[in-house]
């Protein structure tokens, strides 16, 4: 019984270091608030309908990948849903999904992990009607992480694919 | 025949010249000559060869000398023992040094010799390795240079007296292609860059402006073939690192990456990415022609050609995971060599000697460099842990280096070990360092 309990508040323990983790490394990204190879450095507040910080902030301009792999969850399916719709409204953008890959691959093989992450979603907005000439890819691999950190709270961050407005070449 | 005139007339134009040998005292065929006195293939079990790196003469000496020990200390199979416990001062490095007293603190070998100015201003060097156990000169030489070539001319003795103990080809007049890393991690700084096997002189090739990675050296020219993100798609690059001039590799229709040269340095093979699907694939540098090596559905990268040219190992998840394959040059026939239980494995780069194959492991959650032999078989783990990547190796083919990266905010830095694991040692840098590529031997 009180081996029980203990375990129990183990798990509350883990839980917990987890989350705390998962604070310190999001405030790593994109502190120079550029654009490209993550995305947008926003704060929080007011965003126009239309403008980069409304997709960024309301839509969601990333979805997250399993370890190697390049399946779209149901939650990554549903972010690119609320994108094609928004994409759609706004056809002034150019469009560069960025697929990226954790550190635990090696280097050549986290390109082509990563570029066919960006290939999964791009597929499934055109999928969704956004038209193919709208949309390139890029794969940065393992270069470019988000968070930056030795756990699987850091690695799942940076396991995604990124759509970037007007990204480079547009 | 033309290749020796080449190389010949490269080292002169480095401002080198081979003054033959020293007065060798012995005739070819000697009772007391060996042909060589360490078998290093024999395997693991070996004992390294004591030997005793005195200071040159002159003012220049010293220096020449500590570049040389250190070289050994990082080769494994010789063993340099400590100045202090020498019994003697060699006063003349033209005389035989005292073997028995050299015998007591059991030394095998003992390297003399000088620098010197000539009225021209231009270096001498001279070395002389004598054998303890017969008191006998087995083998000298004399080089002239430039005096800003002093520590090439450590490395070309160094291999002289490598080559004349082991009976192999040396490796210390060589340099490395490397990724100079700086800045956080998540906006990293990458610049193509070159050292001596030994870390020194390290020069900038690129600026950082691009983001730039796998650097590999071309086996007969001065050119390096690389990854780097520029402004459109990434793709493969070639440097000519004396004249700087850049060219980008063919026109595919996708993401170019992972290049690796042909072994005559005429041809680049490489991975194309098209869809979600990446492809191996040559172009020959002289025609432009370009020819599709895979057709898969899946990741085919890290090609790399045997010595002879007529195979090329790769990396493949074809079969589910990443595993290592050997195929035709031409495409076609490829067979899987890796198969340890729960592995995957990656990076594949074939032994310039043809004996074996080096490798990334990835195994529980553990980075491993190892090597195996082209069929598979006679694996053999050199170093483990979180997390190694990217052999390459030296160009005798008895060393790899590769880079360790602990993960986390810290970055990597560049190591070398023997074939066998025996030794291993970091390679100084003063940043972060990884993607190491060892170019050919320079002399």
């Amino acid at each position: 019984m009180s081996f029980m309990i203990s375990a129990r508040s183990l798990k509350i323990a883990a839980v917990l270091s987890i989350g705390l983790a998962m604070a310190a490394c999001s405030k790593n990204p994109n502190e120079d608030g550029t654009n490209g190879a993550g995305g947008l450095g926003l704060g929080a507040g007011a965003s126009t309908p239309g403008s980069q910080q409304d997709f960024v902030v309301n839509v969601g301009d990333r979805v997250f990948f399993e370890s190697d792999s390049t399946e779209l969850t149901s939650t990554a399916q549903a972010t690119l849903d609320k994108q094609a719709t928004w994409l759609a409204q706004y056809g002034q953008y150019s469009i560069t999904i960025e697929g990226h890959a954790d550190e635990r691959g090696t280097r050549e093989y986290n390109f082509a992990l990563g570029a066919r992450r960006a290939e999964a979603a791009k597929s499934y907005l055109a999928a969704r009607g956004i038209p193919a000439s709208r949309l390139r890819t890029i794969s940065y691999g393992k270069e470019r992480p988000v968070a930056v950190c030795n756990d699987i709270s850091c690695w799942s961050q940076n396991r995604r694919a990124v759509t970037v407005l007007g990204g480079a070449n547009s | 025949m033309s290749e020796t005139k080449l190389l010949l007339s490269r080292r002169q134009a480095a401002g080198l010249l081979t003054g033959g040998l020293l007065g060798a005292g012995l005739m070819p065929g000697s009772a007391f000559a060996q042909s060589k006195y360490l078998d290093v293939r024999r395997g693991s079990n070996f004992q390294p060869v004591p030997i005793a790196v005195t200071n040159f003469a002159g003012d220049q000496g010293p220096a020449l000398s500590g570049i040389i020990t250190n070289n050994f200390a990082r080769s494994v199979f010789l063993q340099p023992l400590e100045p202090r416990s020498f019994p003697e001062q060699i006063s003349n490095p033209d005389a035989p040094p005292r073997a028995d007293a050299w015998r007591m603190i059991n030394a095998q070998f003992v390297v003399t010799g000088r620098v010197a100015r000539g009225a021209d201003g231009r270096m001498q060097t001279q070395f002389r390795l004598w054998d303890v156990s017969t008191g006998q000169q087995v083998t000298g030489q004399q080089y002239v240079t430039d005096p800003n070539n002093a520590r090439r001319v450590a490395h070309i003795v160094s291999d002289a007296i490598f080559s004349r103990i082991t009976g192999e080809k040396g490796f210390f007049d060589s340099r490395v292609v490397f990724i100079d890393e700086t800045g956080p991690k998540e906006r990293r700084i990458k610049k193509l860059s070159i050292m001596d096997q030994d870390g020194s002189n390290v020069r900038n090739l690129t600026q950082g402006d691009d983001l730039v990675v796998t650097p590999r050296f071309s086996p007969s020219s001065q050119d390096v073939a690389y990854m780097s993100f520029g402004k459109g798609e990434p793709r493969v690059f070639i440097l000519n690192i004396e004249t700087g001039q850049r060219e980008v590799v063919g026109n595919f229709p996708g993401m170019t990456f992972s290049p690796r040269f042909s072994p005559d340095g005429q041809k680049i093979i490489m991975s194309l990415s098209q869809g979600s699907a990446s492809n191996l694939f040559t172009m020959d540098l002289r025609s432009r022609a370009t020819t599709r090596l895979t057709d898969t559905a899946g990741i085919d990268t890290s090609p790399s050609y045997s010595p002879d040219g007529t195979q090329v190992v790769f990396e493949s998840d074809r079969g589910g995971t990443q595993q290592v394959y050997v195929m035709n040059a031409g495409g076609g026939g490829a067979k899987r060599i890796s198969y340890s239980e729960g592995a995957r494995y990656s990076t594949p780069v074939w032994s310039p000697k043809g004996d074996f194959i080096a490798f990334t492991r990835q195994k529980g959650g553990s980075f491993g460099i190892g090597v195996m032999k082209p069929d598979g078989s006679g694996e053999r783990i050199i170093t483990d842990g979180y997390h190694n990547e990217g052999p390459t190796w030296a160009p005798n083919g008895l060393y790899v280096m590769f880079f360790r990266d602990p993960g986390g905010g810290g970055g990597p830095k560049i190591f070398m070990a023997d074939v066998f694991g025996r030794g291993e040692f970091q390679v100084p840098t003063q940043n972060y360092g990884s993607d190491p590529a060892w170019g050919p031997l320079l002399s």
